[in-house]
């Protein structure tokens, strides 16, 4: 869920009926024999899911009652609970208004332009929050601590927000507008009582993707010099390994984002989003701003120019400073691409199974299968990397630092990422062609092949796109669990700007966003395949 | 439908181009010696790559055939090169491994980490470690994995290569390197007449807000060890709470270079090798700054001695005691004088003639072997620091 920046939050994307009546289901009499190839998969997919979980579990009841009130109950862990939490309310706000103030410029009020924006606003998201915070803090060395931490994950993350309110206020049906417009209400009343409402699914679920993500990132804040669970832990692991004091601190880090994922699904929980009919038939009409297209236009050019240029030009003003590391920045990049690509088989080999017997097979079961690598995305890299070194260092010696277990934390990290895609695929592709494929006598392996497929080939390339350019760019369990001798473009950015060697660290981030830019695209055409445009 | 077809004719070329990026990164540590620690790299993460490709959790057609272009060998220790676990500067050892590949043949693969990791991770791999060699930037991670009764003792003639009293007295390791513990400050905030006497006077109320240090790295860390060794458990727990509120927190002895630099913050506890690197470059970090040697014996002029071991679980053995020979020889020294602006201590190379002479340095003498890094950690996490 923590990476489903399209789909509103914790609710899987709306079904997309094909037929009426019957969403994406196979009938009772196919669905008794579930395949038995998937359910192994999903079943270890559900198993490999759920071993972060069972460590924060397992090391809270062995560390014994002493070492856990030592440890949790300490003045330091109150700072870094009040750190943590306004952190969060405070990036949670600001991208919440920002970015429901740019969907709704761009998409409602269609200010000059509004074709461009609309990707600009986006494309923040290809530039990984480590290298938002480089870029700002080598033009402004002062800027640190609660307000530096707000500011980037504000700048790094507000498209969480603005994709799905744009998706929503697109498929927003006129009328309501309308109607209330002639029963007497003003524009700002109208937006407030009619259209907020409808959008709070979407401000919430995105809302909620940044507030994981203040609590998972890592590389930024040791810049910023801003202490969080995730930093801290870190320093502990730094300090002792895999100790106690790290993993009590995981506990409580996995407790925050538990409440914040408990916190959205009550809050949304309530909202009204259910819809009649598949969307409006029409589009709204502009709510041209006149005058106000100035400040509006002022506010846009701020936006994209804090998320988008600083960090790109200062990237571009440090290459220029003539940095001798392209070379290794090439050969990092090999090693980069091949890790992440191996990523990406992975989680859309694994995920792929869940997502089939969760749309097609759907019962209680495989429902909470494909909940659980909801959740277990949702918590932090830290505490996944945590989990795998203690669990393979003591159970799994044979694959202890290995490259398998790292594109096991991603399979952990980025499946969400993947479901929502191959959610969307499968649910579009409609389950009558399956049943008469087998119908006319096909195996159910080769319905699978010439079928289901080719049908969700689409969704099944961005999910293993979005994957790819989130295993590029990840930083924190790659630190802790890169085989011996390997180094990725995060971790050689990462270690060089710790030793301000920003110059040399440049190629690095720039190879980065290269890699990462396509995101821009593969994310707004999901957020148009998911509301159905 | 032919429409639809296409993606997956793409998805294997796109497996078919991992697997020759795999194929091609192992094809260069096979040809090229000259950079090993660099192709090493590149090669271990492709034939780890094979590795996942052939284990159980990756049951796809792509990703067995681009695991069926690489023979299948285990991480770290197919390719026959000696595994270092590498918490000193990266740049250092790769200059050490490079050097001694070009002498020995023997290639060098890293993992890079910080002194207390690595040595708590070596306790917890235990005898099954694939480690060969650990190298520390100072002592504390070094006596963890000694006392864990992890090391083989070092070959007499290397340990003779390093004065005694740079190596720990129990000789199951060895000094590779030497840097000492300095007061960088703002000649502008900091008139010289009001520079701490002691670096235990920075818990005075008097430096609230005037000092920042680096408490997460193994390097402060290590300087706390030396405090705790000569002023005892108390002193220091009362002086790591006067730091909880007086000091800045940074991350990086060159954050806190650089702040002080800028005038964030009047000093700093750092070690003095990042000063004179920023200086021999463009000297844009420590410009406005000045270096304070406390000298006379106080904690404030610990000398912190990296160290090197060789791990009794190696199977390579004299491989691993042949690289710590080569470290302490006067090549390796001088590769200490030329690529960091660390003492060598080792085969009488002398330091950079920028540095001040380590002869004036006046450090508080000190067995390395009884710097205890676990009893830091615990009172710096209960003083709040970490």
């Amino acid at each position: 869920m923590r990476d489903d920046p399209v789909g509103a939050g914790s609710t899987p994307p709306d079904r997309v009926a094909v037929l009426p009546g019957r969403p994406g289901r196979l009938r009772p009499e196919r669905a008794l024999r579930t395949p038995p190839v998937m359910l192994a998969v999903a079943l270890a997919v559900t198993v490999l899911c759920l071993i972060p979980l069972g460590f924060i579990l397992f090391s809270t009841l062995t560390a014994g009652w002493d070492t856990v009130r030592r440890l949790i109950f300490r003045p330091r862990v109150g700072e870094l609970l009040v750190n943590t939490g306004l952190l969060v309310v405070l990036s949670c706000t600001a991208t919440a208004i920002i970015g429901t103030a740019a969907a709704y410029l761009v998409e409602r009020a269609r200010v000059v332009g509004y074709r461009f924006w609309g990707p600009l606003l986006v494309a923040p998201l290809a530039i990984p929050a480590f290298v938002t915070s480089y870029g700002w803090i080598s033009v402004f060395p002062g800027i640190d601590g609660l307000f530096g931490a707000t500011l980037i994950m504000t700048l790094a993350y507000f498209p969480f927000v603005y994709l799905p309110v744009a998706a929503a206020l697109r498929g927003l049906d006129p009328a309501w507008e309308e109607q209330a417009r002639t029963l007497g209400l003003r524009p700002l009343a109208v937006f407030v009582r009619v259209v907020l409402p409808q959008l709070r699914p979407a401000i919430l679920g995105g809302t909620l993707l940044v507030g994981l993500h203040c609590l998972s990132e890592f590389g930024a804040f040791s810049m910023l010099r801003f202490a969080t669970f995730t930093t801290a832990i870190y320093d502990q692991y730094s300090s002792s390994f895999a100790s106690a004091a790290a993993n009590m601190l995981a506990v409580v880090l996995v407790a925050c984002c538990l409440v914040l994922v408990a916190g959205e699904a009550g809050l949304s929980g309530r909202g009204r989003r259910a819809r009649v009919g598949s969307g409006s038939a029409r589009l709204p009409d502009a709510r041209r701003l006149g005058f106000g297209e100035i400040p509006a236009l002022a506010f846009l050019t701020l936006l994209v120019g804090a998320a988008l240029a600083v960090p790109l030009s200062s990237v571009a003003y440090w290459l220029g400073r003539g940095s001798t590391s392209w070379a290794a920045a090439l050969s990092t990049s090999v090693t980069t691409i091949t890790l992440a690509g191996l990523g990406a088989i992975a989680t859309v080999v694994l995920g792929f199974p869940v997502a089939y017997l969760a749309v097609r097979y759907r019962s209680g079961w495989t429902t909470v299968m494909e909940r659980l690598t909801y959740i277990a995305g949702a918590l932090p890299s830290i505490v996944v990397a945590l989990a795998l070194i203690t669990v393979t260092i003591r159970l799994a010696r044979p694959i202890y630092q290995t490259t398998l277990t790292l594109i096991a934390a991603y399979v952990v990290l980025f499946l969400p990422r993947a479901m929502v895609a191959l959610r969307t695929a499968l649910l579009q592709a409609p389950p009558e062609l399956e049943e008469a494929s087998r119908a006319l006598g096909m195996r159910p392996s080769a319905t699978l092949r010439r079928v289901v497929l080719p049908l969700a080939a689409p969704g099944i390339f961005s999910a293993a796109a979005l994957v790819f350019i989130a295993g590029a760019t990840e930083l924190t369990a790659t630190l802790l669990l890169s085989p011996i001798g390997t180094t990725t473009l995060a971790t050689k950015f990462w270690s060089l700007t710790g030793s301000i060697d920003y110059v040399e660290a440049a190629p690095y981030a720039a190879m980065m966003i290269i890699i990462s830019a396509p995101v821009t695209y593969l994310l707004l055409q999901q957020s148009r395949r998911v509301r159905g445009r | 439908m032919t429409r639809r077809v296409r993606p997956f004719q793409l998805a294997a070329l796109g497996a078919a181009a991992l697997a020759v990026l795999s194929a091609c990164s192992s094809g260069t540590t096979a040809s090229s010696s000259s950079t090993p620690a660099g192709s090493a790299a590149a090669g271990s993460a492709a034939s780890s790559s094979a590795a996942a490709g052939s284990g159980s959790a990756a049951p796809t057609a792509a990703a067995s055939s681009s695991a069926a272009a690489e023979e299948p060998e285990l991480v770290g220790t197919g390719t026959g090169g000696l595994v270092v676990y590498n918490a000193q500067h990266e740049d250092l050892t790769q200059a050490w491994a490079e050097e001694f590949t070009k002498e020995t043949g023997i290639t060098i693969e890293m993992r890079n980490g910080s002194d207390n990791e690595l040595a708590n991770q070596l306790v917890a791999e235990g005898s099954g470690s694939p480690a060969d060699v650990f190298l520390t930037e100072n002592s504390p991670g070094m006596n963890i994995v000694e006392q864990a009764g992890l090391f083989a003792p070092v070959d007499a003639a290397t340990l003779a290569q390093v004065p005694t009293a740079n190596n720990p007295s129990t000789g199951n390791w060895v000094g590779i390197a030497a840097r000492s513990t300095v007061f960088v400050y703002n000649t502008d905030l900091l008139p010289e007449a009001d520079l701490p006497a002691s670096i235990m006077d920075l818990q005075d109320p008097a430096w609230q807000g005037k000092w920042a240090a680096s408490p997460s790295g193994a390097d402060f860390q290590a300087i706390v060890s030396a405090i705790l060794e000569l002023k005892g458990a108390d002193a220091t727990s009362a002086w790591l709470d006067a730091m909880k509120t007086n000091a800045g927190i940074y991350r990086g002895n060159s954050t806190v270079m650089k702040a002080v630099n800028a005038g964030e913050v009047p000093g700093g506890v750092i070690y003095h090798y990042y000063w004179y690197g920023d200086q021999a470059g463009t000297g844009e970090n420590s410009s406005k700054t000045k270096l304070l040697f406390w000298g006379n014996q106080d904690p404030g002029a610990f000398l912190s001695v990296s160290g090197g071991g060789v791990l009794a679980s190696s199977t390579k053995q004299e491989q691993a005691q042949q690289f710590l020979a080569f470290v302490t020889s006067k090549t390796g020294q001088q590769i200490v004088a030329d690529t960091v602006f660390e003492y060598p201590i080792g085969s009488d190379v002398p330091a950079n003639p920028a540095l001040k002479p380590i002869s004036e340095l006046q450090p508080p003498a000190i067995d390395p072997a009884s710097l205890n890094g676990p009893e830091v950690t615990e009172l710096m996490t209960e003083a709040g620091l970490i």
